[in-house]
């Protein structure tokens, strides 16, 4: 659709240059010459943080500066940056309009923007007492203030809250109770510390396996568990949690992960996105249901499987070839199969590891094969898998590349499928 | 599959009292299975709310979440909780006859 002296060449438009738009971006880049196609990826900052990594800031295991990186520098050298925000999306005249008031036209559009925190459809979420005694970790600022505040803090009751689904890696939340209880105890006041964790659900997670497991574990290290809470409020000053169905669950401070939604120029964007601003795609081929040009990955996604960096990596590697094939006016791949794919990390140097898609629930056995790293038992080669992450996120899992062993579809080997029964 | 009977027929719900087939949904059966929910009447607001979940799953396959009821509805979160007290996803999509909403992962 451009045409420089003659040549035409097509765009590929990426908005977002997060985990999903860098790691396709840079796929996409090393299948097509610079001469065929012109790759362009738009954010509005140059700060790409490691999300996984603020698990770890509140409890003093890494710092801020640690997990970011410029965006610019993790894509390919023949691909576009455009640091600028993005105001809609025309999707009848194939048009990206930016916040600067430019205008970018795609012959591929695909959507990378992630989920974003609402925290104000939250009542008194954000209101007296947010960043004093009511925290999250979801974001860079608010893991570094909850670092401090836990730095501090000498016994009293604090409670873990989501405020509903869906949110961005369903573990994580989790995982702060369980880091929670090794911090106190590493500091010498657990005794004084009374963990609750509230869900929405009707049990510790979403799939029934996972969640006896993950209840048990909550129990076994004394965390308290309070289930269908649906959150209506968060009164700071009087350090409560109210529901909906006006039940309370009282704390000396909380950490709250606040609802998520999709960018807010999907709304702005006619026929793009769903109610909560997430893209409605094909969940096998993450085509878009409103125009076959439009493409959508990572959290940005509304499919039913988890919002992960381990989703949206396994998503990568069929939306790339999907694009490949749209271009070349060829059927789609429809084999993205939900996988997903999610360390847990349970304190005192052990972690958990769950692997599931749309079919199959999170069971006990080995991943990838009979021999491999235990899925549903905590173990040290867990954890050292977890910490491993970080280093193969900014060098394979970004550039692009494929990890060692792992594939996109779910394997089936090595689960135990009868002893889950 | 066990067997309730509503309005005078004979319908398939699972174990947890969702219907299997919304198709042998009649209007005239949302009383009693809303009485059986402790929702003595239905007034004009749960109707609103029972015919929106029907439309909502005939047009996307499954019910909303108690969230995406409140921005489409017309009905605030705040006064779902009052109609349906035992969570209005589920309750709403048990009196209309849909099975259970599938929520988020
Ligand atoms: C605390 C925490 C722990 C996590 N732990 C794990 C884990 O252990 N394992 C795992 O697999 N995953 C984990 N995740 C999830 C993982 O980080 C995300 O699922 C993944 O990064 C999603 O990638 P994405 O490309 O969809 O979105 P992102 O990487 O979030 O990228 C979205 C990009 O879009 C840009 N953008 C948004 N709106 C606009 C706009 N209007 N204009 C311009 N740019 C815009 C943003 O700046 C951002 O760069 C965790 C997340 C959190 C918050």
């Amino acid at each position: 659709m451009i045409s420089h002296d003659g040549i035409v060449t097509k765009r590929i438009v990426m908005l977002g240059g997060g985990t999903g738009g860098t790691l396709s971006a840079n796929r996409l880049r090393r299948i097509y010459p610079r001469e065929d196609i012109e790759i362009v990826v738009v954010d509005q900052n140059d700060d790409h943080v490691y999300q996984p990594g603020l698990l770890f800031v509140p409890f003093g295991l890494a710092h801020s500066e640690e997990i970011i990186r410029s965006r610019r520098h993790q894509l390919h050298k023949d691909i576009e940056f455009r640091q600028v925000s993005i105001e809609r999306v025309d999707l009848d005249a194939d048009i990206v309009h930016l916040g600067d008031g430019t205008e970018l036209g795609y012959d591929v559009l695909v959507i990378a923007t992630g989920s974003i925190l609402v925290e104000d459809e939250t009542e008194g979420l954000t209101g007296p007492g947010w960043m004093e005694k009511v925290f999250t970790f979801y974001d860079v600022a608010g893991a570094a203030a909850l670092h401090d505040a836990l730095e501090v803090f000498d016994g009293g009751r604090l409670v873990v809250n989501v405020v509903d689904m869906p949110i961005k890696c369903p573990v994580a939340p989790l995982e702060f109770c369980f880091l929670a209880d090794w911090f106190f105890q590493q500091v010498g006041i657990r005794e004084r510390v009374e963990l609750t964790y509230v869900t929405p659900l009707d049990g510790a997670f979403t799939k029934p396996v996972a969640s006896q497991r993950l209840a048990g574990l909550l129990e076994e290290k004394g965390v308290a568990l309070v289930t269908e809470f649906n959150t209506g409020e968060v009164d700071g000053p009087g350090g409560r949690l109210v529901s909906y169905d006006q039940r309370e669950v009282g704390f000396d401070l909380a950490v709250v992960v606040p609802l998520h939604g999709g960018a807010s120029y999907v709304a702005r964007s006619p026929g793009l996105g769903d109610e909560l601003g997430f893209v409605s795609v094909d969940e096998h081929t993450l085509q878009s249901a409103a125009k076959p040009n439009v493409f959508a990955i990572g959290d940005a996604a509304g499919i039913p499987t988890s919002k992960a960096g381990s989703v949206t990596h396994f998503e990568g590697e069929v939306l790339v070839e999907n694009i490949r094939r749209f271009l070349a006016d060829e059927p789609l791949d429809g084999s993205y199969d939900g996988h997903a794919n999610c360390f847990i990390e349970t304190g005192f140097g052990k972690a958990l590891l769950i692997d599931f898609n749309y079919d199959t629930e999170p069971l006990p056995g080995h991943f990838p094969a009979s021999v491999g790293l235990p899925l549903l038992k905590e173990s040290r080669l867990n954890h050292l898998g977890k910490l491993m992450f970080q280093s193969l996120y900014w060098h394979s899992l970004l550039p692009g590349r494929d990890l060692p062993g792992v594939g996109s579809a779910m394997p089936a080997r090595g689960k135990d499928i009868e002893g889950a029964r | 599959m066990p067997i309730a009977t509503y309005a005078g027929m004979a319908v398939t719900i699972n174990d947890e009292g969702f219907f299997e087939d919304p198709g042998q949904w009649t209007e005239a059966m949302a009383p009693e299975i809303a009485r059986a929910q402790g929702i003595d009447e239905l007034t004009e607001p749960h109707w609103q709310v029972i015919k929106f979940m029907r439309t909502e799953f005939a047009e996307k396959g499954t019910g909303p979440t108690v969230r995406v009821l409140g921005k489409t509805s017309g009905v605030s979160v705040k006064e779902l909780y009052q109609l349906f007290p035992k969570g209005p996803a589920k309750m709403a999509a048990k009196i209309a006859g849909i099975p259970k909403p599938r929520g988020c992962i």
